[in-house]
């Protein structure tokens, strides 16, 4: 007698489940994003209002844009949010994604310790500003890691026309915050994302040394991945984030946040 | 399976960064074998070869530290090497020093212990003999030292064992600096995850390589004693 009563509330357990899948596929989304988005808490006020809305629920995978982009490419994920535009493009020329729109921007910055011994404060050109750090042996912390920050920092490096080597220039592989934290441990210079930067100022003693030149203009874009990749791809979940994250309601989330007061992130996404 | 082959295909190339890597954790766990050693075998000796108030509760704590996670020490050797710690002017973190400086303290347990198992196993007869010869302090400790060669070689590959591989202390001192900090574990653990799965698998081969070459040496010095 309570073997069998055993056996049916095992087989009720496995019931419900088995008529679920085909509906609660179409409610999980899974999106690549960059780890400079997840750590300004951008996201965590953004996704449970679509959440609420939809009844939908988002999986955040944060990782560097280039293994994001790879996520994109083996339809491990639904769709990509990443700040790299040259090779978003390249991801939708590919076909690997399609439908991309702009979402938001912000801009990076060139941090350093206040006693700036490299003399870059004040100037307006990145890359100028990339070389005097060089040139004066100064430690330079890279993200290293393929990332949208590591893409924009390699775009510095080309611009002046010299390769950084030596034991100056710090390849880390991790992610801002990590190289945030090390780069003020280390009195070094850094590239960075003005918005994880300010999440984590008043854990840091660094201050924004070069800001403004247009090179460090830093616009995000949102990719859907193409359904033809794979079969399991939510392209009707990822398109309504898409609408969503574009919309009037999703563009005010994005401008009314803010961090220590600062604005992280400007909405330019249209419908 | 795929993934296997290349990674094997990298190790026979000869790879530069594999190879620099590779030298990399040995140098740094090499260095702190030695500097630990050094504390460690003189310890053990005044431990294994004196009685003092105190010397039951010494033991216990040493056995204690031995399970210390490397997480912990790697905290705690960052919050003395931090820059507003008390050790910070020194300037050694994000360095290999860094990583010997903790991986150095993560053995000490280790290596005091096993050493000191082995004097206190010591047949007896060995310390009377010398007592009675009126055998000085030192010629007995040079006399016991070269009795104990084997043990305390097998405490010494137990701890390059338990340094060479782990990644606590490496992570969180080094910083996995490319060319500088970046050890094979810490390679593993911090560059499997965007994609660099074959230098991440080829470097595994090799510790499991180190680790096999090292237990194979174990087994040949406890066998050879006895």
């Amino acid at each position: 007698m309570k073997k069998r009563l055993f056996i049916l509330l095992i087989a009720l357990s496995i019931l419900p489940n088995l008529f679920a899948s085909g509906q609660s596929e179409n409610l999980h989304l899974k999106m690549a994003t960059t780890t400079s988005t997840e750590n300004s808490g951008l996201l965590d006020k953004l996704l449970p209002v679509f959440e609420e809305k939809t009844g939908m629920k988002i999986d955040v995978i944060a990782v560097g844009t280039g293994k994001a982009i790879k996520l994109g490419e083996n339809g491990d994920v639904d769709l990509i949010l990443v700040h790299a535009r040259s090779r978003e493009d390249q991801f939708v020329e590919n076909n690997f994604g399609i439908n991309r729109k702009d979402v938001m921007f912000n801009d990076f910055v060139i941090l350093g310790p206040a006693e700036d011994p490299s003399q870059i404060k004040g100037m307006n050109d990145g890359a100028a500003a990339m070389k005097r750090i060089m040139e004066s042996n100064s430690d330079f912390l890279s993200r290293g890691d393929d990332s949208g920050t590591h893409t924009k920092e390699k775009y510095l490096w080309n611009k002046t026309a010299i390769t950084p080597e030596g034991i100056w220039y710090k390849e880390t592989g991790q992610g801002m915050g990590a190289v945030l934290t090390m780069t003020d441990e280390l009195y070094g210079y850094t590239l960075s994302d003005r918005g994880t930067f300010l999440s984590m100022q008043d854990k840091l003693s660094l201050e924004i040394l070069v800001e403004g030149d247009p090179d460090l203009f830093n616009p995000y874009g949102i990719i859907a991945v193409n359904p033809e990749i794979h079969k399991d791809i939510n392209h009707s979940g990822a398109m309504k984030f898409i609408d969503f994250i574009t919309s009037d309601k999703g563009q005010e989330i994005i401008n009314n946040f803010r961090n220590n007061g600062e604005q992280l992130f400007f909405g330019n996404g249209e419908n | 399976m795929d993934v296997l082959l290349k990674a094997l295909t990298l190790i026979l190339s000869g790879d530069r960064e594999l190879l620099f890597i590779s030298l990399t954790s040995l140098k740094i766990s090499l260095t702190s074998l030695l500097v630990s050693s050094i504390i460690s075998i003189p310890l053990a000796f005044f431990i294994g070869m004196n009685n003092f108030k105190g010397k039951k509760l010494v033991l216990v704590a040493i056995n204690s530290l031995m399970a210390l996670p490397t997480v912990i020490i790697g905290l705690l050797v960052y919050s003395l090497l931090s820059r507003s710690g008390p050790l910070g002017s020194l300037g050694i973190l994000f360095s290999p020093y860094a990583i010997i400086t903790g991986q150095t303290i993560l053995i000490l347990p280790i290596l005091i212990s096993m050493i000191y198992a082995s004097i206190s196993g010591l047949n007896s007869t060995l310390k009377e003999t010398l007592k009675t010869f009126g055998a000085s302090r030192w010629y007995s400790c040079y006399i016991i030292l070269s009795e104990m060669k084997i043990p305390i070689i097998s405490a010494l590959l137990a701890g390059f064992g338990r340094v060479i591989g782990e990644v606590g202390v490496s992570m969180m001192l080094g910083g996995n600096i490319r060319w500088y900090t970046r050890t094979i574990t810490t390679t593993i653990a911090l560059e499997s995850g965007k994609g660099e799965f074959e230098l991440a698998l080829a470097l595994g081969l090799i510790l499991i390589g180190i680790s096999f070459l090292l237990n194979f040496l174990i087994h040949l010095a406890v066998n050879n004693g006895k």
